[in-house]
């Protein structure tokens, strides 16, 4: 992301925006700009954004953003072709970058929820992992959070309309909050707190509402679980509760993932490893 | 794409858009005479009521939120009265007031969002809302206007517009600031006056000829326009605590659709949104409302799907009204929250979402641990009533060319705002264990 997106050229460059499993919000988080929203129209074409449109036009995209995780076969090998279709391709949150909240089915006993719950299992096509986007293919940015904060998306996608790299911090929400001039619930009052391995981004909310981080913008760059739980312990949290901690929307991101075990938590089914690429072109992607 | 030889003609729409998640639409006709219909349901299922066991009581709020991003709120607020209920607590009246301002946020930008991005470029011939813009900036620009306001009251009293953080069973983490809560007095004014001019703009759209024999179900409010509260009540004279409600309420898994069929009884298709809600509650639409309604022609109840943006436009006339008064009688709930301790039992929370009623459902321990949970989104109660109306619709115009006919189809479905990224998630895990 060194060039302008689309420099020296009579037409805007194309924005497609695709989901996966997922609840809208992050895709929203773009409707929600809503003082930029006709104007960001005046600076890209969106060619394919079905929330917003029932116009779409075929590839190739100049950006792709990504919303959402890989959960069943047919998304795994739509993701392939969104991907040779795109010039780049960015995730936009916690389902596209860690699993989501429906990675909790890599956790599942037994391998698989759906075996479980569905009166007919054969009607669904479902996978017993939920992924991230990166797992299944090249990611050119990762954009954190679930929700996404719109402010970092607008300037992620600002910065590669300009070609240059996006101020995008990955140090901990511990930061915003000093910044904000919030008090330390962990050292004040020993609330249970994930800030301090929580990649920034929301501008530091639950602290500020006298709420200790539950980790929506998943692991920071240099996290210590190890550290951050044995004090969670130590100010009397259960191991349970810790565990239940790491175990939310981001429980497949790695750093997450080994703390909520180290505390106790069920490890990941064995089938929780990346699905392999398939190689069939079966399914066409959607506006294909 | 629609398409036939001899007799038969099909429509079928991959891909559907403007609506919230993955679903598509299959209509066939023969010889001028609709045969079937089906609204399809391909987006991938999430297992939240699977999720949900083993969690603790208090997390139901903020992991239900996911399920949604448009009516996160709508997710907490039935999580929390569920939870609630099975502890046999009540909230004092401060907090009652605080969630329904929260919840009035929610609606105006979620039907704002309906009536002007995703709604209204049907009725005007547009794609979209950036077409649409081209055509009448000034429409689209009063339309975000709302939408932020709405996402500003969120914001303020919740922490954030999507998925907000200070929500807890038993009320809020904090109290707003009273100067924050009254800097919001202006805007939902301004919001207000532009909510009449809405309903002003899509009185005057053209709409199909269509009346429907709908089964209206949704909360009937004790006082007032129903959103974080009432019994449930229905066109047919059910009168039901929300426990009867969830106890009379059927749902079926079908093979085109990862979300289940709701049927009241058992039998009967139903619908639940704002149709419903106005047809049983006109008589508590505050003074602003009832007038911008009248002016447009509405009536006591309306049959007719496409006018239901009427509706929706009225409803935002009446959640900027409320929030007004909310936000101007505002005193800090001092707690911020009633402590709620776990007992086991079950317990039913009950709400109107933008888009219908929702209700959870849990039984947790006396350690606070959820052993069930059962969730009904209103995409999934209107799922078959759309199907109708789909056959209704195409049926009425079957005299229209390939491309309207499709178009007439696509909007048969949006007319009723539904929430597919909802309804694919929920899988009651009692059908399982039965």
């Amino acid at each position: 992301m060194t060039q302008p997106l689309r420099d020296g050229t009579a037409t805007l460059p194309t924005v497609a925006v695709w989901k996966f499993a997922s609840c809208d919000g992050c895709q929203l988080s773009l409707l929600d700009c809503e003082d930029e929203l006709l104007p960001l129209a005046g600076a890209v074409r969106f060619a394919h954004f079905p929330e917003m449109s029932r116009a779409s036009v075929d590839g190739p995209y100049d950006l792709s953003l990504v919303e959402g995780s890989i959960t069943t076969p047919d998304d795994a090998r739509r993701i392939r072709q969104i991907r040779e279709r795109s010039r780049l391709l960015f995730t936009i949150g916690a389902c596209a970058t860690a699993g989501g909240i429906q990675g909790l089915r890599n956790f599942a006993a037994g391998g698989s929820y759906a075996g479980i719950v569905y009166a007919h299992p054969e009607y669904i096509a479902s996978l017993d992992t939920s992924t991230a986007i990166s797992d299944h293919v090249d990611v050119d940015f990762e954009l954190h959070g679930c929700p996404i904060d719109r402010h970092q998306l607008l300037e992620l996608i600002t910065a590669t309309l300009a070609g240059r790299r996006p101020a995008i911090p990955g140090y901990s929400v511990c930061q915003e909050c000093k910044a904000r001039g919030t008090v330390c619930l962990l050292v004040a009052h020993g609330t249970a707190c994930l800030g301090p391995v929580t990649r920034a981004g929301c501008g530091g909310l639950c602290p500020s509402v006298g709420r200790g981080c539950f980790g929506c913008f998943g692991p920071a760059d240099t996290a210590n679980t190890v550290s951050l739980g044995r004090r969670l312990r130590a100010d009397g949290a259960a191991d349970l509760d810790v565990a239940r901690l790491f175990r939310t929307f981001n429980a497949a991101a790695p750093a997450f993932a080994a703390a909520s075990m180290a505390h106790g938590a069920a490890p990941a089914n064995a089938s929780a490893a990346p699905v392999p690429p398939v190689q069939d072109g079966g399914h066409a992607a959607e506006g294909s | 794409m629609s398409h036939g030889t001899g007799g038969r003609r099909v429509v079928d729409v991959e891909g559907l858009a403007r609506v919230e998640g993955e679903g598509s639409l299959h209509v066939e006709l023969h010889d001028g005479t609709v045969t079937g219909v089906r609204l399809e349901i391909f987006e991938p299922p999430r297992y939240f009521e699977a999720m949900l066991v083993g969690r603790n009581f208090t997390e139901a709020p903020d992991i239900t939120a996911r399920i949604c991003g448009i009516c996160p709120v709508a997710y907490q607020m039935s999580a929390c009265a569920a939870m609630e209920d099975a502890c046999g607590v009540t909230v004092s009246e401060p907090i009652r007031r605080l969630r329904r301002l929260l919840y009035c946020g929610e609606w105006i930008q979620s039907h704002a969002l309906h009536v002007y991005l995703l709604h209204a470029p049907d009725f005007l011939g547009c794609a979209d809302a950036v077409e649409l813009a081209g055509v009448d900036r000034g429409a689209v620009e009063r339309g975000l206007r709302i939408k932020k306001t709405g996402n500003l009251v969120m914001e303020t009293v919740g922490g954030r517009a999507v998925h907000p953080v200070n929500v807890r069973v038993g009320g809020f983490y904090s109290a707003p600031d009273p100067a924050a809560v009254a800097a919001l007095v202006d805007p939902l004014r301004a919001a207000r006056d532009d909510a009449v001019r809405t309903v002003e703009w899509v009185a005057g759209f053209d709409f199909p000829d269509v009346a429907a024999p709908y089964r209206f179900v949704a909360l009937r409010g004790a006082d007032r326009y129903p959103i974080e509260a009432g019994r449930v009540g229905s066109s047919d004279g059910l009168d039901l605590s929300p426990a009867e409600f969830a106890d009379l309420v059927v749902e079926e898994h079908v093979e085109r659709s990862t979300a289940l069929h709701a049927r009241l009884g058992g039998r009967d298709e139903y619908l639940t949104g704002p149709l419903a809600r106005h047809a049983l509650n006109a008589d508590l639409l505050p003074a602003v409302a009832a007038g911008a309604a009248r002016q447009a022609g509405l009536g006591d109840r309306c049959t007719n799907p496409f006018r239901s943006i009427v509706v929706r436009a009225v409803e935002l006339v009446a959640a900027c009204d409320e929030a007004v008064a909310l936000a101007e009688a505002y005193v800090p709930p001092d707690p911020p929250a009633v402590p709620v301790a776990p007992r086991a039992a079950t317990g039913t929370g009950a709400t109107e979402a933008p888009r219908g009623l929702l209700f959870h459902q849990y039984d947790i321990d006396a350690a606070g641990t959820i052993r069930r949970a059962r969730i009904v989104p209103p995409t999934s109660q209107n799922q078959l009533t759309i199907e109708a109306d789909l056959r209704r619709v195409a049926q009425g115009a079957v005299d229209l060319g390939d491309d309207a006919l499709r178009w007439r189809c696509e909007q048969a479905v949006r007319n009723h705002d539904p929430c597919i990224s909802c309804a694919a998630h929920f899988l009651d895990i009692t059908v399982v264990s039965s």
